[in-house]
């Protein structure tokens, strides 16, 4: 069913493209697909089917709010509106003559696009489940697990004994709210993303780069002694090599979340990019006989994007979670096992 | 380049969603999750470990039971050994004495045979006696019914007296 709908959505939406292209010129694949994995004002489910979101600047200071409607005339073309234009997915100052103008200072965008949308009706999502489960928990003291609760429970203690007792040690309880959250955060808009309409806001850089920053905080915030001492001064390492260490380590330190930012953002993004290209070969080659090749590829890769869905969310966990461990590690520093270089 | 650049609205978004999220989950969700779970972990434990508890309990109770019981047993095992070696040593003594006494009944029997036996030949001797002297006294009479036979015996009996 769910396979049907995406099917559907994505023709549907595709063959909106598509007459605008015979309407415009040539089908360009790369708009189309730059299109769907990129934010937006404007959630379009269907054709005609459009959510138009508010818009929120912040103009020297003074808020702004009105609906992204407005930057649509009755032609759906796109117009300026007091002051300000929208061009690729971007609002800027417009000029009096309504082209973009040259002082674009100050000028902060808040606005609930798709992807703040998406963020939020997932999180609705999340607490509606997890309170959910609670109140299960709560109710059902120290019985069996029922219904959704039994979906979660072995999961939940997956990532406790698994990803938080295994990497973290002893200290793990503290990291497991985060950890936890972070997890299913992750995987509720991996599996949004897939559905039909879906925002792709796992596989946006703005939303990974924010959880991987809280990752690094949380790592940065929680190293203690040893974790520090690692850093600055490198045990076995001779006092002379120091201005090398330290910069090298301090870098260290920020590559870990930047390789959490990026492995979500690249592996969720071209999952999309793979399924709508496959697509997009019906309409290059303008053929109908390319469909079910096309779709029996894009059914293949749909499954293959759920189990990505859940990995990467794995990944996420599992990383931040030794990320955490190595910053609480006591470490003996005679069968230190930190750095395995045994020269120390 | 524009996928790769993070616009701030959805980093401000995310952030402050992000937080009251990782905040309302942590503590209307995971922290009564957690305790649950971790609640029905330790009382798993603790049944479970009460069971192997009762389980030595029962093994040791077990144990106590065979060994009550194989000391019954050897109790009466002996019980019964005695209670035959009692019962031999009677059938063996009455034997005895049965033996005994019937050697000394025979013994007796004998004896008292052996009594009759000489009473009897006594008496049968006796009997010829008196039956010879009879007899005898028969045979005098009829043969001194004559004088001449008198007279002869009178002879016989001086010449014996005169030969010694």
């Amino acid at each position: 069913m769910k396979k049907l709908f995406i099917l559907l959505f994505s023709f549907l939406t595709i063959s909106a493209q598509v007459e605008a292209a015979a309407e415009g010129g040539e089908f360009k694949p790369g708009d189309m697909i730059t299109h769907h994995i990129a934010d937006d004002y404007t959630w379009h489910f269907a054709d005609g089917v459009t959510l138009y979101l508010p818009v929120i600047l912040i103009d020297n200071g003074t808020p702004k709010v009105f609906s992204s409607s407005n930057f649509y005339d009755e032609n759906h073309a796109v117009v300026p509106y007091e002051g300000y234009m929208m061009s690729h997915g971007h609002i800027y100052r417009a000029d009096a003559s309504g082209q973009q103008a040259a002082d674009q200072s100050s000028l902060l965008d808040f606005s609930i696009t798709k992807n703040v949308a998406s963020l939020f009706i997932s999180v609705a999502l999340l607490l509606v489940v997890f309170f959910v489960i609670a109140g299960s928990y709560a109710k059902g003291k120290g019985r069996a697990p029922k219904g959704i609760q039994s979906f979660f429970e072995p999961i939940i203690i997956f990532i406790r004994d698994e990803i938080a007792k295994a990497n973290i040690g002893p200290k793990y309880e503290r990291y497991m709210p985060y950890l936890l959250t972070i997890f299913f955060f992750i995987w509720f808009n991996n599996l949004l993303g897939l559905m039909p309409g879906g925002a792709n806001l796992t596989g946006n850089i703005a939303v990974t780069l924010v959880l991987a920053t809280m990752t690094l905080l949380i790592t940065v915030f929680s190293g203690n002694k040893s974790y520090w001492s690692h850093i600055f001064a490198t045990p076995g390492v001779p006092t002379w090599l120091a201005p090398i260490m330290i910069p090298v380590e301090l870098i260290g330190i920020l590559t870990k979340p930047f390789s959490l930012m990026v492995r979500l953002f690249a592996n969720i993004t071209a999952g999309h990019i793979i399924i709508l290209s496959l697509f997009s070969l019906i309409f290059i080659f303008e053929s109908i006989f390319v469909a079910p090749l096309s779709v029996a590829f894009a059914i293949f890769m749909f499954f293959l994007e759920l189990f990505v869905a859940l990995l990467q969310a794995y990944i996420f966990t599992l990383l931040s979670a030794m990320y955490f461990g190595g910053a609480v590690e006591e470490h003996d520093h005679v069968g230190d096992h930190g750095h395995g270089d045994g020269a120390h | 380049m524009e996928l790769v650049t993070p616009g701030i609205g959805l980093i401000f978004w995310q952030t402050v969603t992000f937080i009251i999220v990782l905040f309302l989950l942590s503590k209307f969700a995971w922290k009564p999750i957690m305790n649950a779970l971790n609640e029905r972990e330790t009382s798993i434990e603790n049944a479970l470990s009460a069971a192997e508890k009762a389980k030595l309990e029962m093994q040791g109770l077990k144990a106590e039971n065979e060994k009550l019981l194989a000391e019954a047993r050897m109790e009466r095992d002996k019980i019964l050994k005695e209670a035959s070696d009692a019962g031999n040593a009677l059938v063996e003594t009455a034997r005895q004495k049965a033996n005994e006494e019937g050697a000394r009944m025979i013994a007796q029997a004998r004896e008292s045979i052996e009594n009759e036996k000489r009473a009897a030949i006594t008496e049968v001797k006796n009997m010829a006696a008196v039956l010879s002297v009879d007899i005898a006294e028969r045979i005098l009479r009829k043969e001194l019914s004559n004088p001449q036979a008198q007279q002869e015996l009178a002879k016989d009996y001086i010449n014996e007296v005169t030969l010694n």
